[in-house]
């Protein structure tokens, strides 16, 4: 499929072989564990083009389904190559443990999820890598942290739960003029909204969990880069094995599909809840970065096509109001994750932070009354009903 | 609830034991209940399975309907409802239907003495002379395929009615996003599930949604006896593929009116079948019983014998040369060789189903490379033929895609 190519045609197309096995219009599903050689020349042949040899040699390395969704991905992110992950966690420490040495210095904007902090603060730290976080946005203090040691620079685009937007041009040419990687994670946006390699960015992450899949039915991260930083990556993933299976690869493919209307459904929809949310006197504030009042507002159009499907908003009401709240919607489930068909709601207070101190819960902005919103596709009245019916018990 | 909400959530409901909010999918071929046996809601896989009872629910909300059962494929949804029938009664069926549902009707269902008629739908006095005082079923598709003629579902179902027969709707090419029979008269909708409803060209499947709980019992009945049910990962895949339904169908039905557009206006193209276009015999109806959504099929008549059609559609990219319609991906054939080769020539020619008729079903590429790859397949008929085209896709309305 050609680069020129629209995104709703590269999402049902791009990447799969135009004529399949047995003709079939859709990948078969390759649940092989090993692949076989017809002569002792193909091993040798595979080995000596090693990385060049479209086949596959044995499923932890490699497998079909897997091959042909990543190629997909790289060509919905403009690179060269994708890797798909066990899980959006497994596509981060994948990607730290192997660019990152004992002495190296990893900077990363504050307001990301707080298992990557954790991640940063309790593990990668013991192995002797300086982790330093940065806050939101504030290109000073990460221009005055940056050294001749740092290696990479993480963050989130857009931050959950807040959806901060940073400047993507600045944070890129800044590093490139350093030399320093830069890995933009933009799994609530997708690459309908912001295609991070146009800007320059070295690696796009994302939990392929949330919007690439969108069904909430399947785990993975992705990874998408250029093929040389990919390959260090791709290595240590073969030796630790944390690969994706090959169901999980064909429905993250089908998935993708849809993706382009999903997204433009969850993009329309988010911005009409938003406003909705914005207007009703129940509500003391909406963060939404397609709403003016966003302190990103500005950022979020230059940066992103669409704001997407997150909205998290703070309620006129006390920790046991937010969650009457939440437990009077009826459309949205309870539960953790976004992106998915089937809106979700939580109480960040509550799911996530509810072992966190006040303190820490303070510091990260989580008020008892924040509530965040995942929406799915939905009709978008039916949510508004379903809200306004809600807000109405608190 | 609007209907993408309840395609969503209707027959989805979290799993009660787990709070997952994806329903499991069951494998089971057999289920050991405590207590009762008889009582139990799941005892065996082709009397019931939970992932296949979760779609059904689903699409009895889709269709408006008290319930719906789940098949193996089309087909197999089709022969249950013929099954209905009797040694001795009879079938009016519209003249473009289905290859499928031609064969089932003259090959199978004849042996054992049931009889068809095939009859203009639209034309209601002629309808109304076709019934006979055995006539048992009336078989319309809505729209018709490959021609997309419309049927007045409302006025056919008081014929049927008049005459104690049922009317089943093959709703297929319509979706419910479009038209709910059921609502309008129907007594059964069938759906070939592999189309619109699973929308990813990954599974195969058939479905039948009725209102009375009587005929769903009959049905039912036949259902489990006979076997042809559909496969719990099918189930859970259309599933899967029906929460999208509504976003694809209306993405579908706005490219597929502009290809149909383009198409008027190409002079290889002599005439184009679309119930969006403001010439289709049925417009009128076809804007009140399809709410404005007329459908991700276009057939078109080329200017071209039936080794230059079958030419035709080898030649286009992103549109695949396969029967099927309703997937994400285009497809592209020509009904005299492929979907509707088993008709005998001569019914064909009178159903008006020409050599030279090409069938197109729209996906969800970007409706202006659709239109690039049709340009660049006639260019190459245009080669072969030696006529001037003049055809380009920026008079076109500019998209409003997402990209």
């Amino acid at each position: 499929m050609s680069q020129e190519a629209s995104l709703s045609t590269l999402v049902v197309h791009a990447g799969e072989a135009r004529e399949k096995s047995d003709f079939a219009i859709v990948d078969p599903i390759h649940c092989a564990s090993t692949f076989t050689f017809a002569d002792t020349a193909a091993i040798i042949s595979m080995l000596e083009n090693e990385g060049l040899a479209e086949r596959d040699e044995y499923a932890r390395y490699s497998s079909p389904n897997i091959r042909t969704v990543e190629k997909k991905l790289a060509q919905l992110e403009g690179t060269a190559d994708a890797l798909l992950c066990t899980t959006g966690m497994s596509a981060l420490t994948l990607l730290f443990w192997s660019h990152l040495r004992p002495g190296d210095h990893l900077l990363y904007f504050d307001r990301c999820y707080h298992r990557t902090r954790q991640f940063c603060s309790d593990y990668l730290e013991q192995f002797g890598v300086r982790c330093e976080a940065i806050p939101t946005g504030d290109f000073a203090a990460l221009e005055a942290a940056t050294n001749a040691k740092t290696k990479l620079i993480f963050t989130e685009l857009p931050t959950n739960p807040h959806l901060d937007v940073i400047d993507l041009e600045r944070l890129c040419s800044f590093a490139r003029a350093k030399g320093i990687k830069t890995c933009i994670d933009t799994t609530l946006a997708s690459p309908i909204n912001v295609r991070p390699a146009e800007w320059g960015a070295d690696f796009i992450l994302h939990s392929a969990t949330k919007y690439l899949g969108g069904h909430n039915d399947l785990l993975a991260g992705v990874l998408a880069a250029s093929v040389e930083d990919l390959a260090p990556v791709r290595k240590l993933q073969g030796i630790s094995g944390a690969i994706a299976a090959p169901h999980t690869a064909y429905l993250l493919q089908r998935g993708l599909k849809t993706l382009a209307l999903r997204i433009a459904q969850q993009n329309r929809s988010g911005q009409r809840v938003a406003e909705f949310l914005a207007q009703h006197p129940r509500v003391e504030k909406v963060y939404y970065p397609g709403l003016e009042t966003h302190p990103s507002y500005a950022l979020a159009r230059r940066f992103l096509s669409g704001f997407g499907g997150l909205i998290s908003f703070e309620l006129k009401t006390d920790r046991k109001g937010a969650s009457r709240f939440v437990d009077a919607v009826r459309i949205p489930r309870i539960g953790p994750s976004l992106g998915g068909v089937e809106s979700l709601i939580e109480q960040p207070a509550i799911m996530s932070f509810y072992r966190a101190s006040e303190a820490e819960r303070r510091r990260w902005d989580i008020s008892d009354s924040l509530v965040r919103l995942a929406l799915g596709i939905e009709d978008s009245e039916d949510l508004i009903a379903d809200l306004e019916q809600a807000l109405a018990t608190i | 609830m609007h209907l993408s909400t309840r395609s969503i959530h209707s027959g989805n409901s979290k799993d009660p034991l787990t709070g997952a909010v994806i329903p499991p999918l069951y494998l089971s071929s057999t289920f050991a209940p405590d207590g009762d046996f008889s009582q139990a809601r799941f005892d065996y896989s082709r009397s019931g399975n939970p992932t296949r009872a979760c779609l059904e629910t689903t699409l009895a909300a889709l269709e408006e309907g008290c319930g719906a059962l789940a098949f193996s494929s089309g087909m197999a949804a089709i022969h249950c409802a013929l099954q209905l029938l009797k040694t001795g009664e009879h079938v009016l069926a519209s003249s473009d239907i289905y290859g499928g549902t031609y064969r089932i009707l003259h090959k199978i269902l004849s042996r054992v003495g049931i009889e068809t008629t095939l009859v203009q739908m639209n034309d209601l006095a002629a309808v109304r002379a076709a019934i006979r005082p055995n006539t048992r079923i009336l078989w319309a598709e809505n729209p018709g395929n490959p021609l997309l003629s419309l049927v007045d579902i409302e006025a056919i179902a008081e014929l049927a009615h008049e005459h104690g027969a049922l009317l089943a709707v093959d709703n297929t090419f319509a979706t419910p996003v479009a038209t709910q029979a059921l609502t309008l008269g129907a007594d059964i909708v069938m759906h070939s599930a592999t189309k619109f409803l699973g929308g990813h060209s990954d599974l195969l499947g058939g479905a039948l949604i009725v209102k009375d709980p009587a005929l769903l019992k009959e049905l039912y009945f036949i259902q489990n006896a006979t076997g042809a049910v559909m496969a719990p990962f099918d189930a859970f895949l259309c599933s899967r593929g029906i929460k999208t339904l509504e976003l694809r169908f209306r993405e579908q039905c706005k490219s597929a009116l502009w290809i149909a557009q383009y198409l008027v206006h190409h002079p290889a193209v002599s005439r184009v079948y679309y119930p969006g276009l403001p010439d289709h015999p049925q417009h009128a109806l076809a804007q009140k019983q399809l709410r404005g959504y007329y459908g991700a099929v276009v057939s078109f008549e080329l200017d071209a014998d039936f080794a230059a059609a079958q030419a035709f559609v080898s030649h286009t990219k992103l549109f695949q040369r396969a029967v099927s319609v309703g997937a994400v991906e285009s497809l592209i054939e020509q009904p005299a060789s492929m979907s509707h080769a088993s008709y005998d020539r001569q019914d064909r020619l009178k159903a008006g189903i020409h050599d030279g008729l090409i069938r197109l079903s729209v996906g969800l590429e970007h409706v202006h490379d659709l239109l690039a790859d049709l340009q660049q397949a006639f260019h190459h008929f245009n080669g072969s033929e030696k006529r001037e085209l003049a055809s380009s896709t920026a008079e076109l309305p500019l998209s409003t895609h997402a990209h």
